[in-house]
């Protein structure tokens, strides 16, 4: 067994790319998790749902702009029954996405027909895939319809325009509702409208990601969301961890978490060059995401102890 | 300005753990009065404010404010006409905000949140203005994070908050109770300023005796969900601590509740 690192180097680009569309799914977390303070589970079951129907309608014949927005839209209706779920219904926030999760599953399949629907690169116009970026490589298509650019260019536009969004009034309300559920309701903000909208928007980007990432690798697979918001979070968490002290401003922070999301495709692309058995990695990727949300609690609790025994050496 | 006719509420229907809050309150606030509340633990004081508030839909009974019903309005539409201070500094604002973003939310209470920018740069002259009243010295620190703030200056800011649109109701909910004594002063004195200087009507729970005869041009005292005691005018300025524990012993009929309003 050796280890070719020539090997690593060439498996970068697409680890980049992957990681970049992967970003977009990991901002969508990023909205929910951070910003609207809930763990929404919906997004293993709404990634798909962006694949599904961006495959079938390209499949259909419709173009990829229309088949990614209308992939956008479908993951909106997820978090809004996620959101209905929650506010309507009442039901704990993550017992309301793992419902939302279990029902897409059917739905899913529904959308696709069967549990894996392909999509050849070589018979429709894909907006990114595995097979540009190997020729943009091997220098037979021009850079610009390389994978990473045309994400990169997404990514860009995405935070620019959630930037915006959490800078109007209806933005701060919803970053107010996140903060404070209390505080929001005396200032006479619907924080249940917030949360539903704050899903909604979070669903969408995270089916819009799974829309690119399903022309990426050439096809929609009805597990393809599975654990994927350990992925988002993990990318959250990196980005978070990697950039906290350079980048302070939102939109700067947005773009650290499809960095952490890089990083991550990185790592996972390092682990199985030194040939970790891929059925491993989910638990891998479950530690790790674990361990890093364990480590501001033992912060905490190791920090209090020492805290005392100073006080009292001071005495 | 606030009507409340015959209120009531229980809390844990058919539990061991039932609790009946407010026993068919009535209250008549008219425009301008200042109103102090006291009462033991349990009396019904947050439960009536709350109540007010729309936190909980109340079991009977209608709740008007300037004459509209809002008994049915949920608690962020009632919102539009109550500006509120809790207990909790922590609970008042948006801790990971900033303090003009806290503002920005406040200025827009009771209006729909548009896609326009959250914060105008005319606004921020007004914050600054407002800041620089509470002579605390936020004024220059606009885009502070209000969570580093202590928590008398986020009781100050939460005070500003309440009364920066102003409300037709005020609402202060032992708002300087977890304060310490000098700071609790200090943010009383600046409530006397802004309820005095916008005339607002005004519903202030104290657990401070004291306070509750020196502020406000009304009192009420409410055991076990009713108002037994409530003076005004002339009669509340020539009150004592003294006074009111046996205004307070005649109206509930017991001397050891006399006891337990003193302790809590």
């Amino acid at each position: 067994m050796s280890l070719n690192p020539l090997e690593l180097f060439s498996q970068l680009p697409g680890a980049v790319a992957q990681g970049l569309i992967w970003g977009i799914m990991a901002i969508g977390v990023y909205i929910t998790y951070r910003i609207l303070n809930i763990a929404d589970l919906t997004v293993d079951g709404s990634f798909c749902t962006g694949g599904a129907v961006c495959v079938v309608m390209l499949l259909s014949g419709y173009n990829v702009g229309l088949s990614l927005l209308c992939a956008f839209l479908a993951g909106m209706l997820t978090g809004l029954a996620t959101g209905l779920f929650q506010t309507f219904c009442g039901i704990s926030a993550i017992l309301a996405g793992i419902l939302t999760q279990l029902g897409l599953w059917s739905v899913n399949l529904n959308i696709m027909g069967k549990p894996n629907q392909t999509i050849n690169v070589n018979n429709y116009d894909l907006l990114v895939s595995l097979r540009y970026l190997q020729e943009v490589l091997k220098g037979t298509r021009p850079f610009y319809w390389s994978p990473i650019l045309v994400t990169g260019l997404f990514v860009l536009v995405i935070v620019g325009l959630l930037y915006w969004f959490f800078g109007t009034e209806l933005g701060c309300s919803i970053r107010a509702t996140g903060t404070n559920l209390h505080m929001a309701r005396a200032q006479g903000i619907n924080t249940d409208f917030n949360k539903v909208l704050g899903l909604m928007l979070s669903n969408g980007l995270v089916a819009l990601s799974g829309g690119l990432l399903a022309q990426y690798q050439g096809f929609a697979d009805i597990n393809m969301g599975r654990g994927a918001i350990v992925i988002g979070l993990a990318a959250v968490i990196i980005g978070e961890v990697v950039f906290a002290k350079i980048f302070r401003n939102f939109s700067l922070r947005l773009l650290g978490i499809a960095i952490g999301a890089i990083i991550y495709y990185v790592v996972i692309q390092a682990v199985l060059w030194l040939k970790l058995d891929p059925n491993n990695l989910k638990l891998l990727s479950a530690l790790i995401v674990a361990v890093f949300l364990a480590v501001p609690h033992w912060k905490k609790s190791l920090t209090a102890p020492l805290a005392r025994k100073g006080g009292r050496g001071d005495a | 300005m606030l009507e409340i006719q015959n209120i009531s509420k229980t809390f844990n229907h058919n539990t061991v753990n039932e609790k009946v809050a407010l026993k068919g309150l009535s209250l008549v606030l008219k425009d301008g009065e200042f109103v102090t509340v006291i009462g033991g633990n349990g009396a019904g004081k947050s439960t009536m404010l709350n109540a007010v508030a729309g936190v909980f839909p109340v079991d009977g009974g209608r709740i008007l404010i300037g004459g509209d019903d809002v008994t049915r309005l949920p608690e962020y539409k009632r919102a539009a006409f109550i500006g509120r201070v809790f207990q909790d500094p922590m609970m008042g604002t948006a801790a990971s905000m900033g303090i003009e973003e806290n503002l920005a939310l406040a200025l827009r209470r009771g209006q729909k949140r548009s896609l326009r920018w959250g914060i105008s740069q005319k606004e921020r002259g007004q914050y600054r203005q407002l800041l620089a009243s509470l002579g605390l010295g936020l004024e220059d620190r606009l885009t502070t994070k209000v969570g580093l703030l202590s928590g008398g200056q986020r009781q100050a800011l939460t005070l500003l908050m309440a009364t920066i649109k102003k409300p037709r109701l005020l609402l202060l909910d032992e708002h300087t109770a977890a304060l310490d004594p000098k700071t609790a002063a200090k943010v009383l004195e600046t409530t006397d300023l802004i309820v005095n200087r916008d005339k607002l009507t005004t519903l202030m729970i104290t657990h401070n005796m004291k306070d509750a005869i020196v502020h406000g041009n009304r009192l009420i005292m409410l055991y076990e969900g009713q108002i037994v005691v409530d003076v005004a005018g002339e009669e509340k300025k020539r009150l004592t601590v003294e006074k009111l524990l046996e205004l307070f012993s005649r109206a509930s009929g017991s001397d050891e509740a006399e006891d337990k309003l003193v302790l809590s």
